[in-house]
């Protein structure tokens, strides 16, 4: 059976079936990120002051892949819009550059953006031994200059001292490795009979010199981790973790948001690279089809990018 | 080369005859409707990526607050998203049915975002927090 209004537009809606499902669709997604998004907002209100970190994300990157998002949304229209004219070989051309651009996108996000975030640690200090390490935290300075206390010591593991049944033992870095992976320190203090003694932050800019103005707010360009190391006693930790989601509320909601974002990100790809490989056989016998098919994941891709537009700043910038 | 397939086929089951005219027209009419609009979307484009750079520049300039700073975000943000619905989405030129789903669903959504506000303010015991502890 022909299902009906399956190409062409249903007279009195003006809409053909994808077009409206499609929409439907979105509309869900709107709520879906609009949940996510509100509990950003909840959990940023909500937070003492100080606990809300500012700065540890990689603007320069960050701001790439949103430039790769948009060409991306550039050239699925494109795309699209070589279909309606029935120019196959442009369709083509645009749909694969799309496809690179959302390859490109994931590929930043998962061999660099993440795995640098899960190599970096910080240790939120104890409220009374504050004073102990103001050299690193700079609270003094922070209050002259009227801005929020920093709690936090950040940068790589140099070296975490343990003692394993009672006695001493220093864990180092691997052969040829410049810090500690944090995975692998949380492995061994897993072990039984395992009791934290200190960690040996190697610090980054912000904590080498807390007091310099120039570290009040965050820079374009982040600073690379200084060879300055502080050592944090284990009394003195609240928590310690590296930038994985447990890290903070900040961190559990950029990686779910940007995760469940990337995945649709992953979706996306997945559908052009169909339309990309097996489209030919629909455009020779439907053009009109073929073209429908682009425009509707095409509005999926647009909203994609449309809700990138709202985390890039929130997470990367404010 | 490229490849110019026929109009599509009739898909109209009540009246074939006529629905194939009337794609027929619509094809011709989007086609020159489209190769108009190309430069448009690049220029949209064009756009968004200067939008993206002037968020990024504005953000590390200091408005006195950092609210002021993330409602001046939010609003180049917006006009952002609201380039990309209209001109890439084709919101401009969409359905009324279209807009209908749209509505409600900002209502909806609206109203999500009102839900944060109770973490200020308790109706139900009346209670007013402006700084927890």
């Amino acid at each position: 059976m022909q299902i009906p209004y399956e190409v062409s537009a249903r007279p009195d809606t003006g809409l053909y079936n994808a077009k409206l499902g499609i929409w439907l669709f979105l509309a869900s997604e709107v709520m879906l990120f609009g949940g996510l998004f509100s509990s950003y907002i909840f959990l940023r209100i909500g937070a003492d002051p100080g606990y809300w970190p500012h700065g540890l994300l990689n603007v320069p990157v960050g701001t790439f892949n949103t430039a790769v998002l948009i060409g991306s949304s550039v050239t699925v229209v494109l795309a699209w819009a070589s279909l309606k004219m029935r120019r196959w070989n442009a369709y083509w051309g645009w749909m694969l550059a799309t496809i690179i651009c959302g390859t490109v996108f994931l590929a930043v996000k998962l061999t660099y953006e993440w795995p640098q975030k899960f190599e970096h640690f910080g240790v939120f200090i104890k409220q009374d031994a504050f004073p102990k390490y103001e050299p690193y935290l700079g609270n003094k300075h922070l209050e002259e200059e009227k801005r929020e206390p920093r709690l936090e010591i950040t940068g790589h593991i140099h070296q975490m001292d343990i003692t394993r049944d009672g006695k001493l033992e220093s864990i180092l870095p691997k052969e040829k490795e410049e810090a500690v992976s944090p995975s692998e320190a949380d492995g061994v203090l897993s072990e039984e009979g395992v009791k934290l003694v200190d960690y040996q932050v190697q610090l980054d800019a912000i904590n080498a010199d807390p007091s310099d103005k120039d570290n009040d707010r965050p820079h374009f360009r982040q600073r690379a981790v200084t060879e300055k190391i502080a050592k944090i006693d284990a009394a003195d930790i609240a928590s310690a973790s590296a930038f994985f989601p447990r890290h903070s509320s900040y961190f559990s909601c950029y990686f779910l948001i940007t995760g469940l974002h990337g995945l649709h990100v992953f979706a996306g790809v997945l559908v052009f690279t169909y339309f990309l490989l097996f489209g030919k056989k629909l455009y020779l016998r439907n053009p009109e089809h073929m073209a429908n098919r682009v425009e509707i994941a095409g509005l999926f891709w647009h909203f994609v990018d449309l809700v990138w537009i709202f985390v890039f700043p929130i997470f990367y910038l404010l | 080369m490229d490849e110019h397939p026929a109009p599509e086929t009739p898909v109209h089951p009540q009246s074939p005859t006529v629905a194939h005219a009337d794609d027929h027209k619509d094809h011709s009419h989007d086609a020159e409707h489209v190769s108009k609009h190309v430069k448009a979307y690049v220029f949209v484009g064009g756009v968004l990526l200067v939008c993206t750079g002037i968020t990024v520049w504005l953000s590390y300039v200091d408005f006195g607050s950092q609210n002021r700073n993330i409602i001046i975000a939010m609003i180049v943000a917006t006009f952002k998203a609201g380039l990309v619905a209209a001109i890439f989405m084709h919101l401009k030129e969409e359905k009324i049915t279209i807009w209908r789903f749209l509505i409600f669903t900002a209502i909806f959504v609206f109203g999500l975002f009102m839900l944060t506000l109770l973490h200020h303010v308790d109706p139900i015991m009346g209670t007013t927090y402006s700084k927890h502890l």
